[in-house]
């Protein structure tokens, strides 16, 4: 790795102006210590063995990188190829973080993990790591979401987790949050919080951000593999934002433009979108400051998204600094245009994607129809849609 | 010396701990807020914190979540509680300590909202989400504000946190009782006991002890070990299970007088 690649964050966890550690002081002793097991384990290779070895051997890893032929051909415009992140054990990339962190954790001693989830995949995957490596796992969910996501909660609990329906606020992922850090500042003695996107106080979003890399270490390898050359530009969705992290940062000192896709739900002028980096400000939230989706005086607004894992006010803080610092673009998509998308790579490639990712597919059809043949766009398929077919029925207003 | 400095040394002189009061400003609503604030300086409570309600208080318990709610279905922002402010500040020498979250405070911008505190006549303030090492521009500006920058200390604080909280602080030291959110319990934690001792060794400024503390009891347990307790949500859930009963300020009148009496 470069030096500039390792540059940030600096030593307390800022990214620019963003990232920080504003959370009660109850809580920086065991920040303290995570930062300095993960700054240990980095040095040891027999960590890097051990997570190398699961990925692998368990997570599936490498995941393909698949050329969409007949989606290209469709929008005759730039050569499009998937990362296949929807292959991961346990249907998204969420897994390659939650084992690195609970490696972490069983390396700290720590006996239980905590977590929160909105579309439920990242509890999906803490509760399957738990269950491999016999923690006792808790899981917050807002109770808007296990109505959107009841499958979700019954992998979960069939995996020996327990699932907290968080009543409080919106009732979404950022109430969840919210629980999961009461949860933790009472019982961080004995806890591991495995944090499931690149946000949260320092150092979650750097070591979220590290774990999710293989994304991007597999593609520019596979791309140079399948081209001969970097691809000009990367799409990925943005919620919290660690499979765009992990796809763009192994990327970053390369001529190769980045794009985050964010959830304009029912559109942004409509006020009920998730697009914080497209209509936020900056602002303080879960541990650190980033751009966020609040009112004139500072109280966090209420989100929309059709997808679960984007309906999210904040953001994690190194997306806000590659904003401010003009490395990647963010743009938004409505829920319907995330709709065609899901229902376009269902059809044109026989790949049911997640809402999360159709977000990122939703741009890319609008974007590579204007660029040359002879450009190359990867693309971060980060979850398969599965877990979404009833919301989408339901939507189509299809029976099932 | 700010007010809370000339409390503590009153208290001293008189051999009494201090015993703090938190209200969430606008909970039932301001103008009941500020019938409290002055009944409570009746009542004897030498220091009272104004809560400023936001919309993620993820260092609260129920109580406060739901009283921060309550503020906000009132429209309660950082004006409405300077405001308040101002007013008690007509009649009231009653040393003021506003606790908020960092964000709203933030949108509100910390040199404004310093000027504006300062203004109406705050003596203090607690920002739950930030720590020392994130405050040093917000410290600077209450510093040469004359304004009290208080933090929090915890049972899981190592002892270079410890030297670090007490040299930043102004006013006095918050010791969290316990690992967890703000809310009422039956029985005291008893980590008290290894961190007072700690945080006394290091520095002569004064140390409340908040979160859980919620009798009479608790405060004599408190202060027989610490300058003074702070009670929060045993008051916050007088206020939501008697809302606007005429005789709310009574009852919250004679538990703080009750609540006083443990710190003489």
């Amino acid at each position: 790795m470069s030096e500039k690649l390792i540059k940030l964050p600096d030593e307390r966890g800022h990214f620019g102006r963003f990232g920080g550690r504003y959370v009660p002081e109850t809580l920086i002793p065991a920040l303290d210590e995570l930062t300095a097991e993960y700054e240990r384990a980095k040095a040891d290779p027999a960590f890097r063995q051990e997570l190398d070895y699961y990925l692998d051997q368990y997570v599936g890893r490498p995941t393909p990188l698949y050329f969409a032929q007949h989606l290209t051909e469709s929008l005759g415009g730039a050569k499009i190829y998937l990362k296949r992140e929807d292959l991961c054990h346990t249907g998204a990339h969420k897994l390659n973080n939650v084992m690195g962190q609970i490696l972490l954790a069983k390396r700290m001693g720590k006996k239980r993990i905590i977590a929160e989830t909105g579309a439920g995949q990242h509890g999906v995957a803490a509760a399957t790591a738990c269950a491999l490596f016999g923690f006792h796992c808790e899981i917050y969910m807002g109770e808007e979401d296990t109505h959107r996501q009841a499958l979700n909660v019954f992998r979960m609990r069939l995996l020996g987790s327990e699932v907290h329906s968080v009543t409080s606020g919106t009732r979404t992922l950022k109430d969840a949050m919210n629980e999961a850090i009461r949860d933790w500042v009472t019982n961080v003695r004995t806890t591991h919080y495995i944090i499931g996107s690149v946000a949260g106080p320092h150092p979650y979003p750097m070591l979220v951000r590290d774990f999710q890399s293989v994304i991007g270490v597999e593609a520019r390898r596979q791309i140079l593999e399948a081209e001969g050359r970097l691809p000009d530009r990367l799409i990925a969705c943005v919620g919290g934002g660690s499979n765009a992290m992990g796809l763009f940062y192994p990327f970053l000192n390369d001529p190769v433009a980045f794009t985050g896709v964010e959830a304009a739900g029912f559109g942004l002028d409509s006020g009920k979108h998730s697009a914080t980096l497209v209509a936020g400000s900056y602002g303080v939230l879960h541990g650190s400051a980033s751009y966020l989706l609040q009112d004139e005086n500072g109280q966090v607004k209420e989100t929309h998204s059709i997808s679960a894992g984007l309906d999210y006010p904040g953001v994690g803080p190194e997306h806000s600094h590659f904003k401010e610092s003009g490395r990647a673009e963010y743009v938004a998509v409505t829920d319907d245009e995330a709709l065609a998308a899901f229902q376009t790579l269902s059809r044109r490639e026989g790949i049911i994607p997640a809402l999360e990712s159709s977000h990122a597919l939703a741009y890319t059809t609008k974007i590579a129809p204007q660029m040359g043949k002879n450009e190359v766009v990867i693309v971060n398929l980060s979850g398969r849609g599965d877990k979404d077919v009833e919301v989408v029925s339901k939507r189509m207003e299809v029976a099932l | 010396m700010s007010r809370i400095g000339e409390r503590f040394a009153e208290l001293a002189a008189r051999s009494e701990k201090a015993l703090v009061c938190f209200l969430t400003t606008g909970d039932p609503d301001i103008e009941t807020t500020g019938k409290l604030a002055l009944e409570l300086e009746r009542a004897g409570v030498d220091i009272l914190e104004l809560g400023v309600p936001f919309s993620d208080p993820l260092a609260d318990g129920p109580s406060i979540q739901a009283s921060s709610q309550r503020a906000l279905m009132q429209g309660v922002t950082i004006r409405k509680v300077l405001d308040l402010v101002s007013q008690i500040r007509r009649t009231s020498e009653l040393p003021i300590v506003l606790m908020t979250y960092l964000n709203p405070a933030q949108r509100y911008g910390l040199e404004r909202f310093a000027d504006d505190a300062r203004d109406a006549g705050v003596d203090g303030v607690i920002m739950t989400d930030m720590p020392p090492e994130e405050a040093g521009e917000w410290k600077d500006l209450t510093d040469r504000r004359g304004i009290d920058s208080i933090f929090l200390l915890a049972p899981t604080s190592p002892p270079p946190r410890i030297d670090l909280v007490a040299a930043a602080a102004t006013g006095f030291i918050y010791c969290v009782s316990r690992t967890g959110v703000t809310g009422a319990q039956k029985d005291l934690s008893m980590e008290l006991q290894n961190m007072l001792p700690a945080i006394r060794a290091v520095t002569d400024k004064p140390v409340v002890v908040g979160f859980g503390v919620s009798s009479p009891e608790h405060v004599r347990q408190v202060c027989a070990l610490a300058d003074g307790a702070v009670v929060g949500s045993a008051l916050v859930d007088m206020v939501a299970r008697n809302g606007t009963d005429s005789d709310l300020i009574t009852r919250v009148g004679d538990f703080a007088r009750s609540l006083k009496a443990g710190t003489r």
